[in-house]
């Protein structure tokens, strides 16, 4: 049996370098194909009719008039009468249509009576709250006893509401029955493989007779990995019509229905000695994630403070459910902890990063990371230069201010299987059902080919996207590249075992002595003794090798845990509350690092992220009429090109990191950039801004609370 | 509920999408629209509620369509005429993901009707270059990762090839100001940025 392992590190030629995305030029030509861009031979256009009330029991619905119109095809009610709709934008009716602008007046001559029913969607008031869920108090050590015997304490206030995914693809499907027992999906999905057994479900037909396809997808952040109710409508409607039928959510349901990320409030307390070192902490939150409320945030965040107390409610809220939103939980925990502690060490006149080196052990097993990391982004920041107390850095209208956060994540590579063919022309192919949500899933399994085989990155081909290919797990929670690359290594080295087996007796040496490098074949000891890629290939004959490789198996290809560090420089107008971004500076280990290019891409991409819901974005709710106020773009504000200042991404790498294996990346470093942001305007303007996003408005009205004059 | 329900430009409280959008009765969002632009007084031609013929040339090649004079630009490039570059976002003129160049200009297309554009010379990211022959600023996005999930880039492509048309050597201010009018999820505006100043670096668009 061949090893499993990574090539040591003078023996990587792909794997780590900065390599360009292998579906880069299709992008920018505009030549890759979305789910929303299928368009299939007589395919329909269906849209839904969302619901206008936060909660209200349906009583008629009336669609003869929809039903009657020219080129509408089929009208389907997803919820009549008497069913209870508990969000706002919920889809009602389901209409399909010749195009997309019958399918929207049809939607519109719907008739709907509803009872309108008392809602609840401002959970900020917890008091204002009808039902309140508190889960089990928490305790570890003797909080009573530290917070007693603490030499100081520091209490605060600290909340960040709902955010949605806002996807730029939208959520949805085209769904085509080849015949009435087959149904093929485009589906802009997260989760290719996953897909199947839902709509077979659904539809009652066997998963064998569904095939998902998903070439490309713009972007699901944790949203998408569901068929959705609307998923399986379209699926119907196209049974119903006999045509194909793509339904994609406009934008207003897309960034109500389709996800978002739960609130967190918290009240917390800590408590230190008198050398700074932490000591107690105490946190009571609570939060909303839709009708069902939410889970409690790991509290407190990384640091484990030996005396601790934790208690969360989760409240009820009539607002489309949640969904896994990039690393679920963290960035609200890391919120509350990370400010938490910054206000610590602001009320103990400590410079944060020296409170943070201080307490670093209490981070467990990544302590040594989080210091050297800490120390590595103070030299990049420049932090021990810049740094100065709360509220002392500027002294026109204009505050500076630092902030700095840190944040840990699992990442271990999902289930993941892969055929590679190596054909007998030389041309070579991994197959995986998995999906590119844009994070480079194409690059790095067409890297780990091609460093296998000792090709160049573009003589191998990658097919990913379709459910035919061998089952692959659903891209969340940074599981996709560990997954992949394992499977993907694994097939590739059977493959190029059974080459090497074939081609051995022609170079009169065991395949033991065979290694396959720079386009040959070659013989260990003496490399001028070699047949090319191609002579080696053109000896299997008509059929090509086709090996499989899965994870998990066998030799350590994967690990899970990482470490990183966020570090933010703001400038704060105190007149207007307007907060820039000067700088950022991300610290993050992730293992081995496939691509290095497309890694810090999710990076850079993560901070970028962080500020739009550190500064710009969030869900406002209209507590009158249940609704969300700002459903379209612009006023759901994300970030331009002129709000993300000068980003500084270093990756750890070497000694220490390489050796561990492959470990994902898409959810680290998205959960510090709200602290670290949080932090700097709280250095800066003298005073703890307690919301995210921090928006002009707040940032007066803290400093109007006391801060900087 | 979705569709616009904001007033803007004409100060009336019906808004110009709502207008053209969402009327079930096509006699009144007919457009008073001349062949070569909006009409001067007293030669109108009135198109509609029917579906109508027109061509549009995209990317150099005149084609033949019938749609409802109501149909965006967008629409009728993505539906009718399988020109899927330009992609549908906000659908309200806010994030770019749809920009093409009409006349040399980058215009929102999915806040233009494809009967205002008739006539007019429309080139989307397809027509600046293609994977084998990219033109220098899609190479540029290749070579800086300026794209993720990549439905922000062929919109922010034409963005940037036509703010380098005009700032031929931009400083980065000039880029935060011009390419303001394209948003980006996936988080690609610093290898967007970089993307243009290696552009121009290197002899800019027509390099
Ligand atoms: S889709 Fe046209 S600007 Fe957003
Ligand atoms: S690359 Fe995904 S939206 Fe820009």
């Amino acid at each position: 049996m061949p090893e499993f392992n990574w090539p040591e590190s003078d023996r990587r030629w792909r794997i780590g370098k900065h390599r360009t995305r292998v579906d880069g030029p299709d992008k920018s030509c505009g030549a890759a194909e979305f789910t929303y861009d299928v368009k299939l031979f007589g395919m329909l256009y269906a849209r839904m009719l969302p619901c206008p009330h936060a909660r209200a029991r349906v009583i008629s619905v009336d669609t003869s008039a929809a039903e009657a119109m020219k080129g509408v095809h089929a009208v389907r009610v997803i919820q009549g009468p008497g069913t209870e709709i508990k969000w706002a934008a919920d889809d009602i009716v389901a209409v399909a249509a010749e195009t997309e602008e019958i399918a929207g007046d049809a939607v519109n001559a719907i008739k709907v009576d509803y009872e309108v029913l008392e809602h609840f969607v401002f959970e900020e008031h917890l008091d204002k709250a009808p039902e309140v869920n508190p889960a089990q108090e928490q305790t570890t050590g003797e909080p009573a006893q530290a917070f007693s015997d603490a030499k100081a304490q520091s209490e605060g206030y600290y909340g960040c509401g709902v955010v949605s995914h806002a996807c730029h693809e939208s959520h949805g499907h085209v769904a085509h029955w080849t015949d009435e027992e087959h149904l093929t999906v485009f589906s802009s999905t997260q989760a290719v493989t996953g897909l199947v057994g839902q709509f077979s479900e659904a539809l009652e037909i066997p998963a064998a007779n569904v095939r998902i396809i998903c070439q490309n997808m713009g972007g699901g952040f944790g949203s998408k990995f569901s068929a959705d109710r609307w998923g399986i409508e379209c699926a119907r409607l196209a049974r119903q019509t006999k045509r194909p039928v793509k339904l994609m959510l406009e934008r207003g349901p897309e960034l109500q229905i389709a996800g978002g990320r739960p609130s967190t409030f918290a009240r917390v307390k800590t408590a230190v000695d008198a050398d700074g070192n932490l000591t107690g902490w105490d946190s009571k939150s609570w939060g909303t994630g839709g009708p069902s409320g939410t889970g409690s945030p790991p509290l407190p965040y990384v640091f484990e403070v030996p005396n601790r107390k934790h208690q969360h409610s989760s409240v009820p809220a009539n607002i489309g459910p949640s969904r896994a939103w990039r690393a679920p939980n963290h960035p609200q925990a890391c919120f509350v902890t990370m400010t938490a502690l910054e206000d610590m060490a602001a009320t103990i006149e400590m410079d944060p990063l020296d409170f943070f080196l201080k307490n670093i052990s209490l981070t467990g097993v990544r302590a040594e990371s989080y210091a050297e990391e800490l120390k590595l982004g103070a030299q990049m920041m420049g932090w021990k230069r810049k740094w100065k107390p709360r509220g002392q850095n500027g002294d026109g209208p204009v505050k500076r201010g630092l902030g700095l956060s840190l944040h840990t994540w699992g990442g271990r590579g999902h289930q993941s299987n892969c055929e590679v063919l190596i054909h007998p022309d030389g041309s070579a192919e991994a197959r995986v059902a998995s999906q590119d949500l844009g994070t480079g899933t194409r690059t790095v399994i067409a890297t780990v080919l091609a460093e296998t085989f000792g090709l160049r990155v573009r003589d191998v081909t990658v097919r990913i996207g379709d459910s035919r290919f061998p089952a692959s797990g659903a891209s969340g929670g940074s599981t996709t590249v560990g997954g992949v690359s394992s499977s993907t290594r694994r097939g590739a080295i059977n493959a190029l075992e059974i080459l090497l087996q074939k081609v051995a007796p022609e170079l009169g040496v065991a395949p033991e002595e065979l290694e396959a490098v720079r386009g040959r074949i070659r013989v260990k000891a003496s490399p001028n003794r070699y047949l090319t890629w191609k002579q080696a290939t053109g000896q299997l004959g008509v059929n090509p090798i086709s090996a499989a490789g899965s994870n998990p198996g066998p030799g350590k290809l994967i690990d899970s845990g990482v470490a990183g560090i966020q570090m933010a420089d703001v400038s704060v107008d105190i007149e207007t509350g307007i907060t820039k971004i000067n700088k950022m500076v991300a610290i993050q280990d992730c293992g081995l690092i496939i691509d290095m290019l497309t890694a810090k891409s999710q990076v850079y991409g993560a901070l970028t992220m962080g500020i739009s819901y550190a500064l710009c974005e969030e869900r406002i709710m209209d507590p009158v009429t249940g609704r969300l106020l700002n459903d379209d773009m612009e006023f759901y504000k994300l970030p331009g090109i002129g709000d993300i200042g000068d980003l500084i991404v270093h990756m750890m790498t070497g000694p220490g990191y390489d050796e561990r294996g492959v470990i994902g990346l898409g959810e680290p470093p998205v959960i510090s950039p709200g602290a670290a942001i949080s932090n700097a305007v709280a250095n800066a303007i003298g005073v703890r801004v307690p919301y995210l996003p921090l928006t002009p408005d707040r940032v007066l009205e803290a400093l109007e609370k006391g801060g900087a004059a | 509920m979705p569709e616009g329900k904001r007033p803007e430009e004409n100060g009336s409280g019906i808004s110009r999408r709502d207008f053209f959008k969402t009327s079930t009765a096509g006699a009144v969002s007919t457009a008073l629209i001349s062949k070569q632009g909006m009409a001067a007084p007293g030669e109108v031609t009135k198109f509609g509620p029917d579906p109508v013929k027109i061509k549009l040339i995209v990317n150099g090649k005149g084609r033949g369509l019938k749609v409802e004079p109501r149909v965006t630009l967008l629409d009728a490039l993505r539906n009718e005429l399988d020109v899927t570059g330009p992609k549908k976002v906000c659908d309200r003129a806010t994030c770019g993901a749809c920009t093409v160049l009409m006349d040399g200009k980058p215009v929102y297309a999915c806040s233009i009707l494809a009967i205002e554009a008739e006539g007019k010379q429309i080139v989307t990211a397809e027509g600046l270059g293609s994977p084998d022959k990219m033109h220098p600023i899609q190479k540029a996005f290749v070579e800086n990762d300026a794209q993720q999930c990549g439905f922000c880039t062929p919109g922010f492509v034409v963005a940037c090839q036509s703010f380098l048309e005009e700032n031929p050597n931009p400083s980065v201010k000039d880029i935060e100001e011009g390419l303001g009018g394209n948003l980006c999820r996936c988080g690609t505006y610093k290898g967007i940025r970089e993307a243009v100043l290696e552009t121009a670096a290197k002899g800019g668009i027509d390099a």
